[in-house]
């Protein structure tokens, strides 16, 4: 599903260059929940943006999907995010002035799709979440972890190869954090790719797959026994 | 444009960011409302001054008589040139291809008793072509007539002011005054637009008068209009050869700059025009400055409100939005908020101005009004640079990357 290849990113400090990812070989198959640690500044959170098109690579080959992911302008970058990847934020990066709902059916606006079929797609993904009947609610009426799960559905709802999830827990107390994972667990139960960011280890834990960078390489990728976040709640 | 989807996003999104959509729709019915408003208020101005000024026919000449400063043809230097009824009519006969009208005017101070009342007024004896140079509107009754001045017949016709005075609130139509030691028949009333010095103003007819001051036939002033159609070199021209005609007749030296002066309103016409101008290009002045001010204001509430909406617009573009539709999303409502605020202020301040009609007029300002086409090409610019300058900041927002965006707190 991914395929990276000797990924290089740096990023101009002023005078100095600041070399985040320093040859990034990774391979992710259809299906795996793969968690992505290391510790502030180890590079995570650059590579997952890379993935996710938020930013580009200096150098090294990145496919998705079997599509090679290169020369992107905004405009394609905006297709093939819109396509291909759904994102899930620390800060939840909810619309503030949007309903639950109609965050959800934001990107299905962008991919063009009807009023009907969108409202229609968003109490179906919000129905998932278990937040069907907070669809008219305002985020800012929600608390942490329902917000997060309603990122969660509008990152769903427009079907993406891929689910990428930047530190999904981290604004989140223990027990929300654990029906977050959950809630992940079961979508990638479904079959969908995900790579979570994290720092924390027992989030890791409640992944199939450990990716630790430090100083922007790879030094760890092991296969994990999954812990279940049901088994917490 | 017309894609229905949009347009609920951009209702949307104006409907639930009231603050931001009250703040740039302000700005931009403020700018237009004080355009409208200084504009037509420039343009009363302009018509308080045109009153003031153009209270007379335009097409007139003034002729009168003065003394000499030069010796010619064996007269002695300041001698006294004084016009007679003969002028009239020789002038009539000469000039017969210029000439419109003509009337003399003699002017004395007189004082003017009617029962009780009595007032000190200046009384204009002249000939019934006074009534147009003079743009004398008749009340009641009548003006003088030939008749009256064949007969020299013992008529009045008096200011609005004077009948306020004098007769009160008595019809003042066929009662006598009694003036210069002889009797006079009111006939008419009349109003100036001149103000009320003008309506002040007691016309007889000219034969009387110099029946009263010993039957001499001695004119103060000569008053002649010419034909409109001659315009302004025209009129130059029959300045020029009136004057050459009369001091041939009065024997005045030609080179002699005194003896006869003519004041012609074609030049006070062509004076007055040009402050006019002057004043057109203030009041255009101010109202692009207004336009500009008007500009500046609604570019800061653009980069504003595109500043505001960065971390959202990041979401937008991780969730697929590309930098096109993020630019048209934001000029569109910007454009739309811009029309439908610029057209209120517009409406608003053009209602105003209609409603002031004279009530400003201790201020110069009266009846002011700005044209329809001046207002809507104004709320058109301010729209239009509304546009551009939100585009700058959309544009540089749209291209910003996402990731940029939403770190943006």
């Amino acid at each position: 599903m991914i395929s990276i290849k000797n990924l290089h990113k740096s990023y101009q400090m002023g005078a100095s260059s600041l070399h985040v990812l320093k040859g990034i070989d990774f391979h992710v198959e259809e299906g795996e929940l793969v968690a992505i640690m290391g510790s502030s500044g180890s590079g995570k959170s650059t590579l997952l943006n890379i993935l996710g098109m938020l930013d580009t690579a200096d150098e090294g080959q990145y496919i998705l999907d079997n599509v090679e992911i290169k020369d992107l302008d905004e405009t394609k970058a905006a297709k093939y995010r819109n396509k291909f990847l759904g994102f899930v934020f620390q800060s939840f990066n909810l619309i503030n002035y949007k309903n639950a709902a109609e965050n959800v059916s934001l990107p299905l606006y962008y991919q063009g799709i009807s009023r009907k079929e969108r409202q229609q797609v968003a109490l179906e993904y919000l129905d998932r979440v278990g937040l069907k009947e907070w669809a008219t609610h305002l985020p800012s009426e929600l608390s942490g972890g329902q917000k997060q799960r309603v990122a969660i559905a509008r990152a769903m709802a427009s079907r993406p190869k891929v689910l990428l999830a930047d530190e999904p827990t981290g604004a989140l107390d223990t027990k929300t954090s654990y029906e977050v994972m959950d809630l992940i667990q079961k979508i990638n139960e479904e079959g969908k790719t995900i790579l979570v960011v994290t720092h924390e280890p027992d989030i890791a834990q409640m992944c199939k797959r450990v990716v630790t960078l430090k100083d922007g390489v790879i030094v760890e990728d092991k296969k994990v026994k999954q812990v279940m976040a049901s088994a917490h709640v | 444009m017309f894609n229905r989807d949009r347009w609920q996003e951009i209702f949307q999104t104006i409907s639930k960011n009231k603050l931001r959509t009250f703040l740039s729709g302000f700005t931009v019915a403020l700018g237009i409302f004080i355009f409208v408003i200084l504009f037509g208020f420039g343009n009363g101005l302009k018509n308080t001054f045109q009153e003031f000024f153009l209270d007379d026919a335009t097409n007139t000449l003034f002729v009168f008589a003065g003394r000499t400063s030069k010796p010619y043809k064996g007269y002695k230097a300041d001698r006294r040139i004084e016009f007679k009824n003969d002028d009239l009519s020789d002038i009539k006969s000469e000039f017969d291809f210029y000439l419109e009208d003509i009337t003399p005017r003699i002017t004395r101070s007189a004082n003017v008793k009617y029962k009780n009342e009595s007032n000190n007024y200046s009384t204009r004896a002249v000939a019934p072509a006074h009534q147009a140079i003079e743009k004398t509107i008749l009340m009641k009754g009548r003006y003088i007539n030939q008749k009256d001045i064949q007969t020299q017949a013992k008529v009045a016709v008096i200011g609005r002011l004077v009948a306020i005075d004098l007769f009160k609130s008595e019809d003042p139509i066929g009662k006598y005054l009694a003036f210069d030691s002889s009797v006079f028949k009111v006939i008419g009333v009349f109003q100036d637009e001149g103000g009320d010095n003008e309506e002040r103003n007691i016309y007889i007819p000219y034969t009387t008068r110099q029946a009263i001051e010993k039957s001499n036939d001695k004119v103060d002033q000569i008053i002649v209009t010419f034909r409109p159609e001659l315009g302004h070199l025209g009129a130059l021209a029959f300045e020029k050869e009136l004057r050459l005609f009369l001091k041939a007749k009065k024997s005045i030296d030609p080179t002699d700059q005194n003896g006869i002066f003519i004041r012609n309103v074609a030049d006070d016409l062509k004076r007055n025009q040009q402050f006019s101008n002057v004043l057109q290009l203030i009041v255009t002045f101010v109202g692009l400055g207004t336009l500009i001010a008007g500009i500046i204001g609604i570019s800061n509430i653009m980069v504003f409100v595109v500043k505001e909406r960065t971390k959202e617009l990041g979401v937008r573009k991780a969730l697929g939005a590309s930098p096109k539709s993020i630019i048209a999303m934001i000029l569109q409502e910007s454009v739309f908020i811009t029309l439908i605020s610029g057209y209120v202020g517009m409406l608003v301040g053009v209602i105003l101005l209609q409603n002031i009609g004279t009530t400003l007029e201790d201020y110069f300002i009266k009846n002011p009004y700005i044209d329809v086409s001046t207002a809507i090409f104004s709320t058109f610019i301010l729209v239009a640079f509304g546009t551009i300058a939100g585009y700058i900041p959309a544009k540089r927002a749209a291209q910003i990357k996402p990731i940029i965006a939403l770190r943006d707190d």
